[in-house]
């Protein structure tokens, strides 16, 4: 092997590092004034729930529309899936909202009849009606992000809480409370 | 009142990193020498004033002092003392205090220890330093300042965010911390020898230990990453080139390949614009990483205190600090002297290669890492993921493990491979033979690939101890093949991983027993139950390998409330040949329930492997380290006895 030749590399080659850089800055800073979107909120709360007309979950019962939902009584209605794990957890908890007199509705997400079967049967059935979303067409007219998610909707069919996730045990006054709040 | 006290330390730190730049660059011309005298002393308050600012956070966060903003929203009385601990700097301003903290005293033990560079390359180095820690210093003053108070006083504190609730993650960031921290030392001697273009054997070995000491923490803190991703996010893999991990995976490759060629430039005296680049790469690409994961620009699994103004502000020093040095280096890179010349087959000949392999890999994650930011602007939406990362990474890796294997056995200046030639006929037949074996077993071509060399590259890397006499090896010798066979151990448990794994995904009832490679697992039930925080599913499960003895899993699905948020807790069974991995799953359409098995042999060789790395390197910076001290120990007797003679 022989020596190599004295290589020194020409004076532009040594700024291609900061050329680099520039062109990486450029990029960041563009990307950085449109940050992307995180977390989706309710806008809602306060306004009446938008026009919907959903097919019932289960054969033989009932379906859901927006007129349900203004006929003068307090609901929770309560966004669950049989394949989403924390609904479980929140069952109990629905039951015990249940047996305070709490009217509950429940839109199942993208779900199967079959599936939901098993569901009910294994963890109760809360809900006084249950309807069948299956292209969450409900979940964005409400803006709500994921299963579980409940809505306090008044007698006059306006949304007035939110909860994000599951309900908790300890959670459920809250619940009561705020139920106790859009009834007035 | 102690908060107080903590802001106007932090303020004084401040002004004083001001003075030393100000000291430090003056006395580079001709008029300020005066002020040459004031640089070391300043930078020594400086770090301890800043460490009394770290201090009175961590004892605010000890005794859950509420009245400070930063604790009632990230810490709680109820908390585990080590929770409140490490709450301190498990959140955004926290972690910028503590990066300033580590800088300062990295800062002032450079100041009081470093004695063998030219002082005006010294000086410059911390006047460079001091340029760097101010603008943290404003980042934290101005944009995120730890000691803000909260009136009127809340009742408790909200809590720290529930994933870092773990003792693996309440120690994880501050290691890459560390390390981090590390390579801006690296970055201030570079600057400061190219300001002065005094670049030498001096300076690498004045650069070396806390290189070595920066790649040790970053090594364990990526494998410790590793193995929390692994267990806690519950896919099975253990390296998803998230981008948070490819941010801290850019560092290391380019500290490693520092690593190699500050070595070069010490014993060589060779490679020295080489050197200087990769400085100034290295801390490069620890803002880089620091700024993808606190921006939020990047989606990832572990978005943590993401924040886009905060990005701004990290993307304008990064701008200052890296654009200058780039600058800097344009206009001097040219005029430093050329170093020693070298054959191509030589040990520095060997060390380019790889540095070279290494920065085309650091080029390929960084361009995959920033392709997803390049298509949004052009208006699509893409994701990069392993099909474009493991092909692209390997293509580099491969040849770059066949170095690693001839590198070390070659002499420095010239050699001939005629000369290693017959060394190398051993390793060469068993990775064939490994290779041949995998082949007939019909493994895929990556880990055939990965298995082979393995065994091959465990072989060669314990080549350079031949011959030598244990009681006369140097311990940077013997880090360095430590570091080297632990390649091979993480390569052997990458390709069995890859191979060998047998997954299982059923769907069972209470009291089916589904078998998995050897293991026999029952499902015994699921229940639900509530933490503090969280609920979950919790799945019991009877497992036993080649109908052993009964060990019994318990594998969660967890939601977290406060945000929101899933997790799956899988369980875990480590045996000496590999792991047993559960995760439990949702609801089959049936009923039953579903259950995700893997079967990983020989798969903590992984991270054994990994640590077998970090502790070569120790090894290595221990060496470098005790024979300094024995020199500095030398040199202050001569001097001593001097003085006494000159009486």
């Amino acid at each position: 092997m022989s020596e190599p030749a004295p290589t020194r590399a020409s004076p532009w080659l040594l700024w291609l590092p900061l050329l680099a850089f520039a062109a990486f800055l450029a990029l960041v800073a563009y990307g950085l004034r449109n940050p992307a979107p995180r977390e989706v909120r309710s806008a809602l709360i306060g306004k009446p729930v938008p026009e919907f007309n959903l097919p019932p979950a289960l054969d033989g019962q009932p379906g859901l529309a927006r007129a349900d939902l203004a006929d003068g009584k307090v609901k929770l209605v309560n966004i669950f899936a049989s394949w989403c794990v924390p609904c479980a957890v929140e069952a109990p908890q629905l039951a015990a909202l249940k047996a305070a007199g709490v009217n509950l509705v429940g839109v199942a997400i993208r779900d199967k009849p079959a599936d939901l079967k098993i569901f009910l049967d294994r963890n109760g059935n809360p809900f006084s009606r249950i309807a069948a979303d299956n292209v969450s067409a409900i979940q964005f007219q409400l803006g709500s992000s994921g299963v579980p998610e409940s809505f306090v909707v008044d007698g006059r069919g306006v949304i007035r809480y939110q909860h994000i996730g599951e309900i908790r045990a300890d959670q459920v006054p809250l619940i009561l409370a705020e139920i106790e709040r859009a009834a007035r | 009142m102690i908060a107080n006290l903590g802001l106007a330390a932090l303020w004084f730190a401040a002004a004083l990193a001001a003075l030393q730049l100000l000291a430090g660059g003056m006395s580079l011309n001709k008029g300020g020498q005066a002020l040459t005298g004031l640089v070391r002393p300043v930078a020594m308050v400086q770090g301890a004033l800043v460490a009394v600012a770290f201090l009175v956070l961590l004892y605010l966060f000890s005794v859950t002092d509420l009245s400070v903003l930063l604790v009632a929203k990230n810490s709680h009385s109820a908390k585990p003392l080590i929770y409140k601990l490490s709450g301190a700097w498990g959140n955004h301003e926290g972690s910028m205090l503590l990066w300033v903290t580590v800088m300062g005293l990295a800062g002032a033990f450079l100041a009081m220890v470093e004695r063998r560079l030219p002082e005006r390359t010294m000086l410059a180095t911390l006047a460079a330093q001091a340029f760097v820690s101010l603008g943290f210093y404003a980042f934290l003053l101005f944009a995120s300042n730890p000691f803000t108070r909260l009136n009127p006083v809340p009742l408790d504190g909200l809590g720290l965010n529930p994933t870092l609730q773990d003792p693996g993650l309440a120690f994880h960031p501050p290691t890459l911390y560390i390390g981090y921290v590390g390579l801006s030392i690296a970055f201030s001697f570079a600057v400061g020898a190219m300001l002065t273009r005094e670049v030498g054997p001096a300076f690498a070995k004045a650069m070396r230990p806390w290189v070595l000491g920066a790649w040790v923490f970053l090594t364990a803190g990526i494998v410790a990453g590793s193995y929390w991703a692994y267990y806690e996010l519950g896919w099975g893999g253990w390296w998803f080139w998230d981008p948070v991990e490819n941010a801290s995976l850019m560092p290391w490759l380019a500290a490693t390949a520092l690593l190699h060629s500050v070595s070069v430039l010490a014993s060589r005296n060779a490679l020295r614009t080489w050197t200087i680049m990769l400085g100034v790469v290295a801390f490069s690409m620890s803002m880089l990483g620091t700024f993808l994961v606190r921006s939020g620009i990047l989606t990832s699994v572990h978005a943590f205190a993401v924040d886009p103004t905060r990005g701004a502000f990290i993307l304008i020093l990064l701008a200052i600090y890296i654009g200058g040095a780039l600058a800097l280096f344009g206009l001097r890179a040219a005029t430093i002297s050329e170093g020693e010349r070298f054959s191509v087959t030589s040990r520095e000949g060997a060390l380019v290669v790889n540095n070279v392999l290494l920065s085309a890999t650091l080029g390929i994650v960084l361009m995959g890492t920033l392709y997803p930011l390049l298509a949004e602007t052009l208006g699509a939406k893409v994701s990069v993921g392993p099909p474009y990362f493991n092909p692209m990474s390997a293509v580099f890796v491969l040849p770059m493990l066949v170095v690693l294997a001839v590198g070390p056995l070659l002499r420095w200046r010239r050699d001939d491979f005629v000369r290693v030639r017959k060394l190398l006929i051993l390793p060469l037949a068993v990775t064939l033979g490994v290779g041949v074996m995998a082949l007939i077993s019909g493994m895929k071509l990556l880990p055939l690939l990965g298995m082979a060399l393995a065994f091959g590259l465990a072989l060669a890397s314990l080549l350079p101890l031949k011959g030598r006499r244990l009681r006369t090896l140097r311990l940077p010798l013997i880090g360095m093949v430590l570091a080297h066979f632990g390649v091979a151990v993480a390569l052997f448990g990458m390709a069995a991983d890859a191979a060998f794994t047998t997954e299982r995904l059923v769907a069972a009832n209470p009291g089916d027993t589904v078998e998995v490679g050897p293991w026999q697992v029952k499902l015994e039930q699921v229940v639900p139950v509530a933490g503090p925080n969280w609920t979950a599913l919790e799945a019991t499960v009877q497992a036993r390998y080649q109908g052993g003895k009964q060990i019994e899993l318990h594998p969660q699905a967890r939601s977290f409330w406060s945000p929101p948020q899933g997790t799956s807790e899988s369980a875990l069974s480590t045996r000496w040949n590999g792991q047993l991995y559960v995760v439990l799953g949702e609801v089959a359409e049936d009923g039953r329930w579903q259950l995700r098995l893997w079967w990983k042999p020989f798969v903590t060789l992984i991270w054994y492997g990994g640590l077998l790395i970090a502790l070569g390197g120790l090894l290595a910076m221990l060496g470098h380290l005790s024979s300094d001290l024995r020199r500095i120990v030398a040199q202050d007797k001569i001097a001593y006895r001097r003085m006494k003679q000159g009486r």
